[in-house]
């Protein structure tokens, strides 16, 4: 991975986050987002703490660690951070890189005016947000 | 009459710093202050000043000096008011850029940044090796083996001070038959032409600002939206927004375009730029007699190539931890420009000062400080501060610390508690601090927060714990005040008793 040499545009293309929109609106997204890389074991999001961003995994795997349990494991394609900058409140786990992570970020701040500009991705997000009540209520059962 | 002999031959060392642009002045010297005996400074230059002897194209930089200032300019308060100098230990060796400006702007001219570099490089006496260019970096076990055109170099870590100054072009159809923002050239040469300039951040806009008095007609078109909000607060605004002040009020001859590019390509004696809207629906074809990529720059990581340093941005910085050590090719170390590939927290999207002189000095400084502790066993020397001080010393430097000030958010102000007193542990990466497991301890920090107000904000690090508390603001921003000495007594009573 380290010699990765997709850009930014491309990464998106490949995510189902992104897969309804055109070529030209790809570009406009990727000078948008921000790109991060994590050495493994470096702390993404953290717990309790306020002003995380929003983060999609592009390649590598994360832990997500409440109380220093791991709770689940993330890989390409998963975001996180979403609901602590959607809800203002700081985020109620850590993510920790346990390989070279590469992710995308958007900042808390700017989530909300990035997903009114970009409804099919805030629609995708929703889907996936509906799949995850959808097993937590499995689990309920 | 014997040749002058050149410093720094080939051989082994305990590190090598390359590069003599700032990053790798401020590296140099700070290595030259701790107990590293054994490092040597190379440069393909034949003088220091790294991209300053050429950039920016329009000769006068965004960052601010201010020859005046309530602080005498060879004191450290004074490096707020001063963004462009680098550090010293000593007096003599702080604010010297301001003494070469001739204060038509309180921003340096290009060449008066140069002079002070020069000037900097000449009273602290910084030894380099110009004329020798950095071929490859290998491992051989422990080791780096640097080879340069003067011959091997062997090390334990090596410093990259490569600067951001590589051209860089996005991947498009027809790009070769634009000139890039480095080949700008004179404003004369386009008297009376039509512009397409592509890229609407810091050299777009400067390049569209120099070229006002002398184009017919000036487009600058690329697929973000210009950042009007980001804009009125980045050192971008303070020269070069005219153009889009042109284009938002309807003026001629100016644009603003939003738009992704599909080509470039020669037509009816000149160029056209084939371009499809992205905040809004439809295709457009710009001509002109010259286009112009602004795009940016990348750090020149062709010698690294067989070490896999990982890069973000489209491959154009190195991707590092909060040590600006890369993520993924232990050893090897970046300063100056390059460090802004080590975002640090970036809480509520509040970026560092690391791409510019003012914020990388200081990440140089840390840099230098940590490769002493980890690499060499080095401990630097630290003050005891007493149990009834620690109070005031942490809102001295929430007041005035320009580390803090101008790396906000990122750098801190570190101290470990004990029962008998505190030590301070100097300047450190807030991120380090905050997650890494350590002794009893309070970072101090200023931070910018989510409604864009600067608030001064402690961690308190215990059991394994890092708590963050805010504490109040204050309208003049004097965060040494009464309000704040209760609120950070509250915070730390626990562990002062």
């Amino acid at each position: 991975m380290p010699s990765e040499t997709r850009t930014v545009a491309q990464s998106l293309a490949q995510l189902t986050l992104f897969s309804d929109l055109t070529q030209p609106q790809l570009e406009e997204v990727a000078h948008t987002v921000g790109e991060e890389m994590f050495a493994e074991g470096q702390r993404v999001l953290r717990q309790g703490m306020t002003g995380g961003g929003f983060f999609i995994i592009v390649d590598g795997a994360a832990q997500v660690v409440i109380a220093g349990e791991e709770r689940v494991r993330l890989g390409r394609g998963d975001f996180f951070g979403e609901i602590a900058a959607l809800t203002g409140g700081p985020p109620t786990a850590d993510v920790v890189a346990i390989t070279l992570l590469r992710c995308l970020t958007v900042p808390g701040p700017e989530l909300e005016a990035f997903l009114l500009d970009h409804p099919r991705v805030m629609f995708r997000m929703l889907q996936a947000e509906a799949r995850r009540l959808e097993t937590a209520n499995l689990w309920l059962r | 009459m014997a040749a002058l002999e050149r410093p720094f031959p080939p051989g082994t060392y305990d590190v090598v710093v390359v590069g003599s642009g700032p990053g790798g002045l401020q590296s140099a010297y700070c290595l030259g202050r701790v107990a590293i005996s054994r490092y040597a400074v190379l440069s393909r230059d034949d003088s220091p000043g790294g991209m300053f002897r050429r950039f920016p194209v329009f000769e006068r930089l965004i960052s601010w000096t201010k020859p005046r200032a309530p602080f005498e300019r060879d004191t450290r308060e004074y490096e707020w008011y001063d963004h462009n100098s680098l550090l010293g230990d000593e007096p003599a060796h702080r604010g010297l850029v301001p003494s070469f400006m001739d204060r038509t702007f309180d921003l340096p001219a290009r060449e008066e940044m140069e002079a002070g570099l020069r000037s900097y490089v000449d009273r602290a006496g910084i030894v380099i090796r110009y004329g020798c260019v950095l071929e490859s970096v290998a491992r051989d076990g422990d080791e780096l083996v640097l080879s340069t055109s003067d011959g091997e170099y062997r090390c334990r870590a090596a410093i990259f001070a490569l600067g951001v100054t590589e051209p860089w072009r996005p991947e498009l159809k027809g790009v070769d038959l634009a000139r890039h923002y480095a080949d700008t050239g004179r404003a004369a040469d386009y008297d009376g032409k039509s512009v397409v300039i592509i890229g609407k951040r810091n050299s777009g806009f400067e390049v569209a600002q120099g070229l006002l008095p002398w184009a017919r007609q000036i487009t600058l078109v690329s697929p973000r939206p210009v950042q009007t909000a980001v804009l009125a607060l980045s050192a971008l605004r303070v020269r070069y927004l005219h153009p889009y002040d042109e284009y938002v009020r309807g003026g001629s001859g100016t644009y603003v375009l939003d738009a992704a590019i599909d080509r470039i390509e020669r037509a009816d004696g000149g160029l056209r730029v084939h371009a499809e809207g992205t905040t809004w629906e439809g295709k457009v074809e710009l001509e002109a007699d010259e286009v112009i990529v602004a795009t940016g720059f990348r750090t020149p990581l062709e010698p690294l190539a067989d070490l896999d340093v990982a890069t973000v941005a489209d491959g154009r910085i190195p991707a590092q931890t909060p040590f600006w050590e890369s993520v993924s090719a232990p050893g090897i170390y970046f300063a100056g420009n390059a460090t802004q590939g080590s975002p640090g927290m970036s809480k509520h999207g509040g970026s560092a000062s690391s791409s510019s002189v003012n914020g990388f000095r200081y990440n140089a400084r840390v840099l230098v400080d940590h490769l002493a502790r980890t690499h060499f066993g080095i401990e630097p020397q630290r003050q005891r501060v007493a149990l009834a001080d620690v109070v005031p010393f942490l809102l001295a430097e929430l007041a005035r610390a320009p580390e803090l000030w101008i790396q906000k958010g990122y750098l801190a102000r570190v101290l470990t508690l004990n029962g008998n007193g505190s030590v301070d542990e100097g300047i450190q990466p807030l991120a380090h601090f905050v997650d890494s497991a350590g002794p009893v301890g309070v970072a101090a920090a200023v931070e910018v927060a989510a409604d864009g107000a600067i608030v001064p904000v402690v961690y308190l690090r215990q059991n394994g714990r890092v708590e963050e508390h805010a504490l109040p603001v204050h309208p003049l921003r004097e965060f040494n005040g009464p309000e704040q000495g209760a609120a950070l007594e509250a915070v730390l009573r626990p562990l002062l008793r």
